[in-house]
């Protein structure tokens, strides 16, 4: 359990939504994503220094011990902002898989350069296919030597772009373990996927011969765990992303007239609003209510996250191409942000698993509950 | 082989022969600039083949042909992919309106004769930032001036107002009375001064529709084209001209047969998804409302032979065929996976999913937005009562905005 009060929670939810407020605002994010590197590192430095890259590190290491109740509440806010930022990978899946390894001076130093915002990981999770399934990873370590070495593919890997380490799940010994790679080296060929998302930028590796460390002890339940809190986290994003995007679109439904009415005022439209406000609030309930089962460990933890997982994506999907259209024309231009919330629900669909693989994965955990 | 079968498989041997010339392979890397001047090639090609302006009088250059041979050819002609879309607007509404209402015929032979040679594009400039669904709510007035008019404004969705010679336009020219009648309708020189076009880039990435900006444009009055308070009843004649467009029931997406195809090559839990039920389900949805689609649009053409005009049926078609496009599109994106992410820029709608995908949500706005159609639907076909109008008998200028 955190240590956190509600309040501190709050506080901390508050700050974070003043600093994108200030940094991160529709004219900051439309020139980050145009960017070279996809992420602001003005903003990366702030959010360290109000301890966010920490969020979920140990004091001892330090973090600030948040839990998952926390993280879902950030994200919710960075999901509103659309967010354009290593912050997934590197404050969240980077920090879990570390925060598992036994080896107590790498992690005192990989952990620190988190905190501090010093270093930016990228974790190569999943193979070819993207199904973020441990049969789909590629990679394979070998031995030569005292020294381990990588080979294979992994794909959909975010954030490569200025990232000082790799954290790479591959296969070794028969089983899954999790390496630390530089990326810069020959040995990694890092090769840009076109995506329909410009709020984030992907990458494929392809490893030849590329030296790696096993960090200790970082097995199939850490990984287990990793992916777990990033797929809660995606759903907290998803969450503040469907909620802004509804908000916007219930305040022109409120302000635009056409036949000497506000468009609001037809009972189609806001029979369509109503129904859209029902898919936000469950696509927050269901997020929220991950997080708290994951903070108090409880054993239904994993049910609550693969429902949050395919409750907040396929809300967003449909909420998010509903405002385009009750907007009409003005929320198809470039200009206009709808857009860019549509086009990130749809990368929600299948990063970190797809709709259909997280309710298949909830019906039989309820089977086995 | 009856007479307009034969026509379809002569004109479908012409396109076949200029495929090459003018089809999607060789548009593939164009810029804009050299798709359009390759588009204008292609439509002097039709001219003299004898495959523009197949309705129109042979008096300005037509073919004197009906609406039969004229969706016939626009049904065979939109299997290719040809750089046709620069005059689509152009000669489907403004020219032949020009034809209609032109005050004077001599120019408006001439400027016709253009148009069909692709030398020439018109625009239509209706829609406003305030007059979207609501067309006769807009703002952009012309006052008198001299013997003539001044028109300030701006318009807005003006496809292809950037390459336009000419446009027709609507403006206010009384806001003292109730709307529909306070209007009247001009033809407009795009490169007249005080004429400033700024493409808008949209969602997918392209920039065919303009903001149109009007700053005090002078125009002498024979560009009048309506009544002084008549130009509603122009527009609406303007707009009825669709009815005679050829229809895709693919609602401008791919055809089913990719999507199945697609179901063949891709694996759902180890077996092909076309044995999935959830798909075949989709699949065979999808192919009744397409014969739906296409039944009704072969009413449509008995009716055109029979010398009936078309009825509001015809709105069934985009409203259907785009709404289960963007449906099955999605479908087709999920079904991909993450494969589904990968984006082309110059992709094709028609050949393409995430294309598709993306450009759909334009289909169900433009040109009548689905919830205008289901209104006209409720209203015009069922004969509903019309919703509350608080805009209805008061003058323009007391309506609540």
């Amino acid at each position: 359990m955190s240590e956190i009060s509600s309040e501190d929670r709050l506080a901390m939810r508050d700050s974070f939504a003043r600093l994108l407020a200030a940094q991160a605002g529709e004219k900051a994010l439309r020139e980050t994503m145009a960017s070279p590197h996809g992420f602001d590192e003005n903003l990366w430095q702030s959010m360290a220094e109000i301890g966010l890259l920490g969020l979920i590190v140990d004091p001892e290491y330090g973090g600030i011990g948040g839990d998952a109740q926390i993280l879902e509440d950030l994200m919710e806010e960075a999901g509103a902002h659309l967010l354009c930022s290593p912050f997934l990978s590197t404050a969240v899946m980077a920090a879990s898989l570390i925060s598992a390894s036994s080896d107590e001076i790498l992690k005192t130093a990989l952990l620190s350069s988190i905190c501090d915002g010093t270093k930016i990981f990228a974790v190569a999770a999943t193979g070819e296919n993207g199904l973020w399934t441990n049969e789909d990873i590629s990679v394979e370590a070998h031995k030569q030597g005292d020294e381990w070495i990588l080979d294979g593919s992994a794909s959909f890997v975010l954030h490569v772009e200025k990232a000082d380490h790799l954290l790479v799940f591959a296969r070794a010994d028969g089983g899954l373990r999790v390496f630390l790679a530089d990326p810069a080296t020959d040995a990694v060929d890092v090769q840009k996927l076109a995506t329909n998302d410009p709020t984030l930028r992907l990458s494929k590796l392809i490893f030849s011969g590329a030296n790696a460390r096993p960090l200790a002890d970082v097995d199939e339940a850490a990984i287990e765990t990793a992916l777990e809190l990033a797929k809660l986290a995606q759903a907290g994003e998803q969450a503040g992303g469907v909620k802004r995007i509804f908000d916007i679109t219930v305040e022109y439904l409120r302000t635009r007239y056409q036949f000497g009415r506000q468009i609001g005022s037809y009972q189609s439209l806001k029979h369509i609003a109503a129904d859209m406000l029902i898919e936000v609030e469950s696509a927050a309930s269901a997020a929220r209510h991950a997080a708290r089962m994951l903070a108090t460990e409880s054993p239904e933890a994993k049910t609550f996250v693969s429902l949050a997982a395919f409750a907040c994506a396929d809300a967003y999907r449909d909420v998010s191409a509903q405002a385009i259209q009750l907007h009409g024309g003005i929320a198809y231009t470039w200009e206009h942000p709808a857009h860019l919330y549509w086009r990130r629900a749809r990368t929600g669909l299948w990063l970190f698993g797809s709709s259909d693989q997280h309710r298949e994965a909830y019906l039989t955990s309820l089977e086995a509950a | 082989m009856s007479d307009i079968e034969t026509y379809r498989k002569n004109a479908a041997t012409w396109l076949e022969s200029v495929v090459q010339t003018y089809g999607k392979a060789a548009r593939k890397g164009l810029s804009e600039s050299e798709d359009l001047a390759l588009g204008r090639r292609y439509q002097n090609a039709k001219f003299e083949a004898g495959y523009a302006g197949i309705n129109w009088p042979t008096e300005y250059g037509g073919q004197g042909l009906s609406h039969i041979e004229k969706v016939t050819f626009e049904s065979e002609e939109m299997k290719h992919g040809f750089p046709s879309g620069y005059f689509g607007i152009s000669l489907g509404m403004p020219v032949p309106i020009l034809m209609q209402f032109g005050p004077d015929q001599e120019f408006a032979k001439e400027r016709v004769l253009k148009a069909l040679k692709g030398e020439e594009i018109w625009c239509q400039l209706f829609s406003e930032p305030a007059g979207g669904s609501d067309l006769a709510g807009l703002r952009t007035k012309a006052e008198p001036d001299g013997n003539g008019w001044k028109i300030n404004g701006q318009k807005l969705w003006t496809s292809w107002a950037q390459y336009s010679d000419y446009g027709v336009i609507v403006v206010r020219t009384d806001p003292n009375v109730p709307k529909h009648k306070g209007l009247t309708y001009f033809w407009v020189d795009m490169k007249a001064p005080g004429v400033d076009v700024r493409p808008i880039k949209l969602a997918g990435g392209d920039s065919h529709v303009n903001e149109v900006f009007f700053d005090d444009v002078k125009i002498s009055d024979d560009h009048r084209m309506s009544p002084v308070g008549g130009g509603f009843a122009v527009a609406m004649a303007t707009l009825m001209i669709e009815r005679y467009v050829a229809t895709d029931s693919a609602g401008f997406g791919p055809h089913l047969e990719l999507f199945i195809d697609l179901a063949k090559a891709i694996e759902i839990n180890g077996k092909p998804a076309i044995a999935d039920g959830r798909i075949r389900q989709q699949i065979a949805r999808n192919y009744a409302m397409r014969s739906g689609l296409n039944a009704i649009t072969a009413r449509a053409m008995l009716m055109m032979k029979a010398g009936m005009t078309p009825g509001p049926e015809g709105s069934l078609n985009k409203l259907v065929s785009v709404r289960s496009r963007q449906k099955l599109s999605e479908l087709a994106i999920d079904l991909q996976g993450s494969e589904g992410f990968a984006y082309d820029d110059h992709a094709q709608q028609k050949d393409n999913w995430t294309s598709s995908w993306i450009n759909a949500p334009t289909g169900r706005i433009a040109g009548g937005a689905d919830e205008m159609l289901l209104n006209t639907i409720a209203e015009k076909i069922l004969g509903l009562p019309q919703d509350h109008r608080p805009d209805k008998g008061i003058a323009f200028n007391q309506i609540p905005a």
